[in-house]
């Protein structure tokens, strides 16, 4: 028997082989397929126009709609796209449609995916975003992939994947407490690029990542598309069985990597020397050190996304934020309906994270969505509409990524966030970080 | 069609899905035929230009002149959106020509048949100009320029080839049997065999 990581496992189980090895295409079964109100209408259309209008999904419990990206906007079009949305669950009897203006309304794709059950050990993810990535913190194969693919997988259930080889990245120790996944996931993408993990896997671990709570374990996964990886992936423990139990209850196997199993690379890092990190503009790995942006003076400051807007990333946002003020506009966007709510509830020294959010001037929206992470129509909230430069708990710094094209965008941590905001420069957060 | 004649038109590396189509157009569906037409009018508008940069496609124009695009690095990557080879394709482009292509973006141009992804052992960027003209053949896997008469080598599609003259992923399934060819749901008759190779 070939010796196999956890990504060929998976792969190898979900094509209905004994192994495979990188390189190999294989059908592959999928497990769930998720379309949001971008790129759903347009799956639905090929979907329909290849299938015939009368074709039915190929099994109704495994397809999930999220409408989350343009969700509280004036623009018609993308209120038309969520409808089209709607009707083809109507059409299709669809039981997972987490709809606008419904209690069942959830936010950001990834985030929901995690709280409603849908990210299991050892499935397969199929998803029309590039971020579908974040679901292998939860040891399953989750990866992002275009309209016409989708449209393929809701008609087959299966699709034609190349088996990645895996890069690894191991962390040794524990990382100081001024330090979260943010700086981590940058500091891999600075090493390797935006292009260093093209078509392959990445895989964490060591001991710095298993203490990761799986919010935090989310958002290394969650950036691995940009070092161009296909997906992220970590190993399944006490932590992932506690966050699953009463979210799902179908059985799941978790995978381990075989004795034996081959890495194209491995990384070794040192947990304790890791500093808070910053992707300066245009590119995710244009790294430096947040001590050494200190000229850097702020317009404005953004914590919200699929990346840094998970209730975690508000709790250590308010940990900076508690009993200071903001110095430039601040944007807090919750990703969920969940997340909103644990604004309220949740607390840091006893009080609630959004009086925290309100006593220090932040401008805050109690809507959850993608929001201005990646821009939006004009009348986004959080929307970057002029040469503003931002330090954003986001993803992606690309020119125009959040709104105008003369915007900068700095990534950076709800940490260092926090504490720039508070300052209105890059600011290391142990400059505030009691 | 295995040849493919037009003007090139240059951009750098690391050209992400934002500036091929910014995300405010994304609430254009691609499969509904004027929403088409009018995502191709905005391909490339995200684009940081350069200060002597034409305009991709021009001010009220529907279309781009240029049908090539040579690029650098990770063209493509960011978004998985289609609307991103789809865009440059309804603008009437058929063709990127890059030294790597991000993993999704190069997938879609597949599946889609919307483009054909070539890939270059060497960087182009500095041997074409935008608006000079070349000839794409993609069963030679060359790139000539037509003024100097230099011909460039390009990577072979490989599995990828086929997908794309067909048509993209489902024309190719079909004529290979790997769907029915009538409006049907497939089931478990699908196969191993070549495919989109992404």
């Amino acid at each position: 028997m070939t010796a196999m990581t956890m990504t060929e496992k998976i792969l190898a189980l979900a094509a209905g082989k004994p192994s495979v090895e990188p390189g190999d295409n294989v059908w592959v079964r999928a497990d769930v397929l998720m379309t949001h109100d971008v790129c759903g209408p347009g799956t639905i259309g090929i979907f329909k126009r290849e299938f015939g209008k009368q074709a039915r999904v190929w099994d109704r419990d495994r397809v999930v709609l999220i409408p989350d990206h343009y969700i509280f906007t004036g623009d018609e079009k993308a209120h038309r796209n969520v409808d089209i949305l709607r009707d083809f669950a109507g059409e299709q009897e669809l039981p997972h449609l987490f709809d606008v203006n419904t209690p069942r309304y959830k936010g950001v794709c990834h985030i929901a995916l995690a709280e409603e059950g849908f990210t299991r050990p050892g499935e397969v993810l199929l998803g029309t975003d590039s971020h579908t990535c974040t679901a292998g913190a939860f040891n399953e194969f989750a990866t992002g992939i275009g309209n016409t693919d989708a449209a393929f997988v809701m008609g087959t259930g299966k699709l034609l994947l190349k088996v990645p080889p895996t890069m690894r990245f191991v962390f040794d120790g524990e990382i100081p407490d001024y330090v979260l996944a943010k700086d981590m996931i940058l500091q891999i993408i600075g090493d390797i690029g935006v292009d260093g993990a093209t078509y392959r896997a990445l895989e964490f671990a060591g001991e710095a990542v298993m203490r990761l709570s799986m919010e935090e374990r989310m958002t290394l996964a969650n950036m691995v598309i940009e070092a161009g990886g296909k997906n992220g992936i970590i190993a399944c423990d006490g932590t992932t069985r506690a966050y699953l139990r009463g979210r799902t209850a179908k059985r799941y196997e978790a995978v381990e990597n075989d004795p034996g199993a081959r890495f194209q690379t491995e990384r070794r890092y040192d947990a304790r020397a890791l500093e808070p990190t910053v992707a300066k503009p245009h590119s995710p790995d244009n790294r430096a050190l947040a001590r050494e942006l200190g000229e850097v003076k702020l317009t404005r400051a953004y914590i919200g996304s699929c990346t840094g807007g998970k209730l975690t990333d508000f709790v250590n946002a308010a940990r900076v934020l508690r009993g200071r003020r903001v110095a430039v506009d601040t944007f807090v966007v919750p990703s969920t309906t969940d997340v909103s709510r644990g604004l309220r509830v949740e607390t840091v020294e006893g009080r609630p994270l959004l009086e925290i959010f309100k006593e220090a001037g932040c401008q805050i929206s109690v809507d959850a969505s993608c929001a201005a992470c990646l821009g939006g129509p004009r009348d986004t909230f959080g929307r970057i509409n002029g040469p503003e430069v931002c330090i954003s708990t986001t993803n992606r710094n690309f020119p125009g990524r959040m709104g105008a094209k003369e915007g900068q965008v700095y990534l950076a941590s709800p940490y260092t966030v926090a504490a720039s905001a508070i300052t209105g420069r890059i600011t290391d957060p142990r400059e505030l970080l009691q | 069609m295995s040849t493919v004649r037009g003007r090139v038109y240059v951009v750098g590396d690391n050209i992400d899905t934002d500036q091929i189509i910014p995300a405010e157009y994304l609430n254009l569906v691609p499969t509904i035929p004027e929403e088409l037409e009018k995502l191709g009018s905005y391909a490339m508008a995200g684009l940081a230009r350069t200060p002597d940069q034409p305009p991709f496609v021009p001010r009220d124009a529907m279309k781009t002149p240029y049908t090539i695009v040579v690029g650098g690095k990770n063209f493509g990557c960011g978004s998985s959106r289609e609307h991103a080879p789809i865009a440059l394709g309804a603008a009437g482009v058929d063709a990127v020509v890059a030294e790597s292509f991000a993993r999704i973006f190069f997938r879609n141009c597949v599946a889609t048949g919307e483009l054909y992804p070539c890939e270059t052992p060497v960087r182009l960027v500095d041997a074409f100009r935008t608006n000079d003209e070349a000839v794409l053949d993609v069963d030679a896997n060359t790139l000539t320029h037509v003024a100097t008469g230099v011909v460039h080598r390009l990577r072979p599609l490989g599995d990828a080839g086929p997908v794309i003259a067909a048509g993209g992923l489902f024309a190719y399934a079909r004529q290979t049997g790997m769907i029915p060819s009538a409006a049907s749901t497939p089931g478990a008759d699908l196969g191993p065999s070549a495919g989109p190779d992404d």
